[in-house]
């Protein structure tokens, strides 16, 4: 594939070769010279039109640790807050001639029309309400760490379901590597039809959590729990958060998961977070692994025979 | 299809061969002692076990035995060849003031020792690096030799060598001259 865009359309054996890919590309991370040379003389540009510290840094260190050559762009600093298009700032970009360009956008389907307009391969690193493909493949990474296989375990995702691209991609991640997975939230937010991912929705926290092998928390934005959608931050956090009372419902062995940044208090109580369930820092560190291996894996697939030297 | 043309070492040859390459190993390095061996992944994985074995057996001494996997140093990745899928790496020790002995099954052009070289420095500073390698098959492409060398194998531009191991689920171990494949 060229392009990463989302993960419908991924088969489970391309799901499992960035998996294990992954997998190889970590031990990397842990060398006293956390570099090789797979991507030397390659560029990969991050542009990014929405806040981001994560996926950002993440794209950027996994880049630099294949010694590719990275630059990134923060809409906020740059020609498109004098009004340049998306298009004219990618095909700006493009001219420049970077191998791969990770792209983050409000829009849902952002990262595709700038997919049909550019030669290079072009990362989705969140687009509006759509999809998030590398933090739905380094959650399956992670679990698949912890769990050795994930055939047949149970995830609940839990919170603003209708307004989430990591939910929408980890429903389609985990559906096609064979995990049962559940929806919980208010009403308001679990969209109609959310079936046909094949979850099992419901309201009640409890009956998501009873049974589930992992609690998939996710962020409610600030400036939404302010909204008619929302019962209010601190009634959220009573009836959706997790806490060391409502992580009781959680079996012994379960993990809790969270795609950061952390609303500590409300999604997420500190003594969760930082207790001993808790995988969210090893997420992070295998969204680096992951990230290298979708570098590895497009420009594998995007190079064509050059002539001998 | 590609097919056998003839076997170059019987599993006979290739137990002798293996014995003699230990023995040497520990002549040069005046025993195991602070000795590593590492295997260049996937075609070195069988053959650094049993020299390991082998220096066990007479030494009573089991080297550190690791792996290395070219695959993120080659000098042709990303120019449409066929490319084998990445491997892990593994060296669990400190490389710092030892000898390692890189360990392959056939020596071609050299890129692939090269490669395994330069990834092996990633992780400290050898005091020496050896090579050692069941066969050599020549048309050497950069400048690099093995110090131990299992049987010298002419098999021509046009082929391949492959060595096959019952640990891999071969019905015995041999080296194999091949018709090169599709």
């Amino acid at each position: 594939v060229k392009h990463l865009l989302g993960i419908e359309g991924l088969s489970r054996e391309a799901i499992v070769e960035i998996l294990d890919l992954a997998g190889s590309l970590k031990e990397v991370l842990s060398r006293p010279i956390k570099k090789v040379p797979a991507l030397r003389g390659k560029s990969v540009v991050t542009l990014f039109f929405e806040a981001s510290t994560r996926t950002r840094v993440s794209f950027e260190v996994a880049a630099k640790v294949l010694s590719a050559d990275t630059t990134s762009i923060a809409a906020q600093a740059s020609s498109v807050t004098k009004g340049e298009t998306l298009l004219d700032t990618v095909r700006n970009l493009e001219a420049m001639r970077p191998d791969v360009l990770v792209i983050r956008h409000s829009a849902s389907g952002a990262p595709h029309l700038v997919a049909r307009h550019v030669g290079c391969s072009v990362v989705n690193a969140g687009d509006g309400f759509h999809e998030h493909p590398t933090q739905a493949l380094l959650d399956a990474f992670t679990l698949r760490e912890r769990w050795g296989k994930l055939e047949g375990k149970t995830v609940a995702i839990v919170g603003d379901i209708q307004h989430s691209r990591v939910a929408r991609s980890n429903l389609l991640c985990l559906r096609a590597l064979g995990v049962r997975t559940r929806v919980c939230g208010p009403p308001t937010l679990i969209p109609r039809g959310i079936e046909q991912y094949g979850c099992a929705p419901t309201f009640s926290l409890r009956e998501a959590l009873e049974g589930a092998d992992a609690a998939m928390m996710l962020r409610i934005q600030n400036e939404r729990l302010e909204g008619p959608l929302f019962p209010g931050a601190r009634e959220y956090a009573r009836t959706y958060g997790l806490d060391a009372r409502t992580v009781q419902w959680l079996p012994p062995h379960a993990l809790v998961m969270h795609p950061g940044p952390i609303n500590r208090g409300v999604e997420l109580s500190p003594e969760v977070a930082d207790g001993e369930r808790s995988v969210i820092l090893d997420q992070v560190e295998n969204g680096v692994a992951v990230r290298m291996a979708v570098l590895v894996k497009l420009l594998e697939a995007t190079q064509t025979e050059v002539p001998a030297r | 299809m590609a097919r056998d043309i003839f076997v170059a070492l019987d599993a006979e040859a290739i137990e002798r061969a293996t014995r003699r390459l230990a023995a040497e190993v520990i002549e040069r390095n005046r025993g195991a002692e602070g000795l590593a061996l590492v295997g260049v992944r996937r075609g070195g994985d069988v053959l650094v076990r049993r020299i390991a074995a082998q220096v066990e057996k007479i030494e009573g001494r089991r080297p550190e035995v690791g792996s290395v996997d070219i695959g993120l140093y080659r000098d042709d990745a990303f120019r449409g060849l066929n490319a084998p899928k990445i491997g892990p790496t593994e060296i669990r020790f400190k490389l710092d003031d030892r000898v390692v002995v890189l360990v392959d099954d056939v020596l071609y052009t050299g890129r692939t020792v090269r490669a395994a070289i330069d990834c092996l420095l990633d992780f400290g500073r050898p005091r020496r690096v050896e090579l050692l390698v069941l066969v050599d098959r020549g048309g050497r492409e950069l400048p690099i030799r093995a110090d131990y060398v299992g049987a010298t194998v002419e098999a021509g531009p046009e082929r391949n060598i492959e060595v096959r191991w019952v640990e891999n689920g071969a019905v015995r171990d041999e080296a194999v001259v091949r018709e090169r494949g599709p």
